[in-house]
């Protein structure tokens, strides 16, 4: 287990290595001079050699490396080109709201995929559970997007019961109902399409354990089926949903790049949209980082707590 | 001619196949001819709802809708195309680096993939926009790159397979060049995961197009897109809300298209899923395990 760790923990460094030295070069060297575009098609040669010094932009790009590298391990992300705040404060005022929309969206999209994945695997080829498939297999095709607006016109402008878009900014977490209110649709829309998504995962799972001889056994010696599956089946089906949730995670802060941008709400991922269209390459820097970074540690988690519960991975070493 | 036909076959195979071809179709047509001019500005004609002559309705400046969406099927199946190309072109080359060079180029290129696999493809698309800004191409090419690894990571181990087999070792005792085998006796046995593979992303890349363009990295204004249309839509969604149905109905029909032409693709050219799901699970009938 310790030296399955270490290994993993090993990808997992050079994956971040990879991973930022990917999303520096493309953001320092493929843009051009950055000096000149902070400047303007107005900037003086003086004026652009000087923003070029401020920001440390002369220096050889290793160590330009080397530093936004050493800043990030002391939680120091840069500051904005633009406007000089720095990013890592930015960022954890946005969190507040991203943080949460993740985990509620996380757990809507659980709450759809298990307990229908297993239903529609154990109705198979019945009414319901073939009905279960089609719809989850429609759900997953939709944009995320239209997704979002059709749920505003059914909870906002419909029947009015959630907020169309907005957050309290000014109260935030102070006033945690109207602060939940607002994430409830936004969190509704990527749980239910990346459930959907997780849902054929969870059904293949559980078909397949319905197949393993462990539980043919069990039913055999009198357990139902249901018990059998839900005794002996429904562990091998946890740890592939374990493995499936590692992707969704990526799928989900995917999902909320866009999706607080239909909600109109002020995360991580509209700041990210927002910097892009800015060009602000020193904050989209920042947060690229942060976000794969996420995703790779997310994944790291994954395996081991995928290798720690799987007996047959343990026996195999 | 065989898979066509095996694809012709399963309910979902057909539904895939006759979507795709008539979303094809109407691209082609709205070359030729819309039912109005699609980017006409007529503000007699705003927010009409379904009827005649505008069968689907207008929009905020009376432009005819089922116009726009015709037209737009053109941008998608541009992005389609042109995201499949880049990932089959970076998904060889990814494979081909990790399953055939050296011993260290292809761990190192194995690591890499598995890597890069964790890159969302939103993300790299979020990266090129900002060095580049937005456009179509930013889209092509996020997919490309981002589905290309995708392909590569369940290629390479099948073509690490395929180079060990005795007609991959005869073609090389004939004298065929690496690359000689690799077109002649590699590739036309991987191609089957490859096209399987293929029909996803393609999925991917409608989803991504209209997730870009409704974010303003995708399409420019002038161009039609269904996920601008969504975006452009979306500011009247409280006064008209039935409008926005249409470009996401459009996208969601593609998308589940050709998702299901994927599964039906896998179904009918792995020969251990042939005949649908039952077969998957020989245990479920006792008899046949005996």
């Amino acid at each position: 287990m310790i030296r399955y760790a270490l290994t993993r923990l090993l990808l997992l460094a050079v994956g971040l290595a990879v991973a930022s030295a990917i999303i520096f070069l493309t953001l320092r060297v493929f843009p051009g001079d950055v000096a000149q575009m902070i400047a303007g098609t107005n900037g003086t040669p003086e004026q652009v050699a000087r923003i070029r010094t401020e920001l440390g932009l002369d220096r050889p790009l290793l160590t330009q490396y080397l530093d936004w590298i050493g800043g990030v391990f002391t939680g120091d992300l840069g500051s904005s080109f633009l406007t000089g705040t720095p990013v890592t404060a930015e960022l954890a005022e946005k969190a507040r709201v991203t943080v949460p929309l993740g985990i509620l969206a996380m757990a809507i999209a659980l709450i759809v995929a298990v307990p229908f994945g297993v239903l529609s695997a154990v109705r198979r080829g019945r009414a319901d559970g073939t009905a279960i498939s089609v719809i989850a297999q429609a759900l997953a095709a939709v944009p995320v997007v239209w997704a979002g607006m059709m749920l505003v016109v059914v909870f906002a402008v419909g029947l009015g019961w959630l907020p169309a878009q907005g957050f309290p900014t000014a109260t935030g977490w102070s006033t945690p109902w109207l602060a939940l209110r607002s994430l409830l649709l936004p969190a509704l829309t990527i749980g239910v399409v990346e459930g959907a998504m997780l849902l054929r995962f969870v059904r293949s799972a559980t078909l397949q354990a319905i197949g393993e001889d462990f539980v043919r056994t069990a039913a055999a010696k009198g357990l139902t089926r249901t018990q059998a599956l839900l005794r002996h089946g429904l562990p091998s089906v946890g740890l592939s949903i374990i493995t499936v949730l590692g992707l969704q995670v990526a799928g989900i802060i995917v999902g909320a790049v866009v999706i607080e941008q239909v909600f109109n709400l002020p995360g991580i991922g509209r700041m990210l949209v927002t910097d892009v269209g800015a060009r602000d390459l020193e904050k989209v820097q920042g947060e690229l980082l942060l976000l794969t970074a996420f995703v790779l540690a997310i994944g790291f988690l994954v395996d081991l707590l995928h290798h720690a519960i799987d007996p047959r991975q343990r026996e195999a070493e | 001619m065989i898979t066509l036909a095996r694809l012709w076959r399963s309910s979902t195979g057909r539904f895939g196949l006759v979507v795709v071809a008539a979303i094809v179709l109407v691209a082609i047509v709205s070359v030729f001819w819309t039912p109005f001019d699609p980017k006409s500005i007529d503000t007699g004609a705003r927010w009409l709802g379904p009827g005649w002559p505008h069968l689907l309705g207008t929009d905020s400046t009376g432009r005819d809708i089922l116009s726009l969406i015709m037209t737009g099927a053109r941008t998608t199946i541009f992005v389609a195309v042109g995201a499949a190309a880049v990932a089959t072109l970076f998904g060889i080359l990814l494979a081909a680096l990790g399953a055939l060079t050296p011993r260290w180029t292809r761990e190192a290129v194995a690591v890499l993939i598995d890597i890069l696999v964790a890159f969302p493809v939103l993300l790299i698309a979020m990266m090129i926009a900002s060095v580049w800004g937005g456009s179509l191409w930013v889209v092509v090419w996020a997919v490309g790159i981002g589905f290309g690894v995708n392909i590569a990571r369940v290629t390479r181990p099948e073509l690490r397979r395929v180079q060990h087999s005795d007609f991959v070792l005869a073609g090389r005792a004939a004298g065929l060049t690496p690359l000689q085998n690799l077109t002649r006796h590699l590739l036309p046995n991987v191609a089957p995961i490859f096209i399987v593979q293929l029909s996803w992303g393609m999925a991917v890349a409608v989803l991504a197009e209209a997730g870009l363009s409704y974010l303003g990295f995708g399409a420019n204004v002038t161009e039609p897109s269904w996920g601008l249309l969504l975006s452009e839509l979306q500011a009247y969604i409280t006064v008209h809300p039935t409008s926005v149905l249409w470009p996401g109905l459009a996208i969601t029909l593609t998308v589940l298209a050709l998702n299901l032409l994927g599964d039906a693709l896998r179904e009918a050219t792995d020969p251990t899923l042939r005949h649908g799901a039952r077969q998957r699970i020989p245990h479920e009938a006792p008899g046949v395990v005996a």
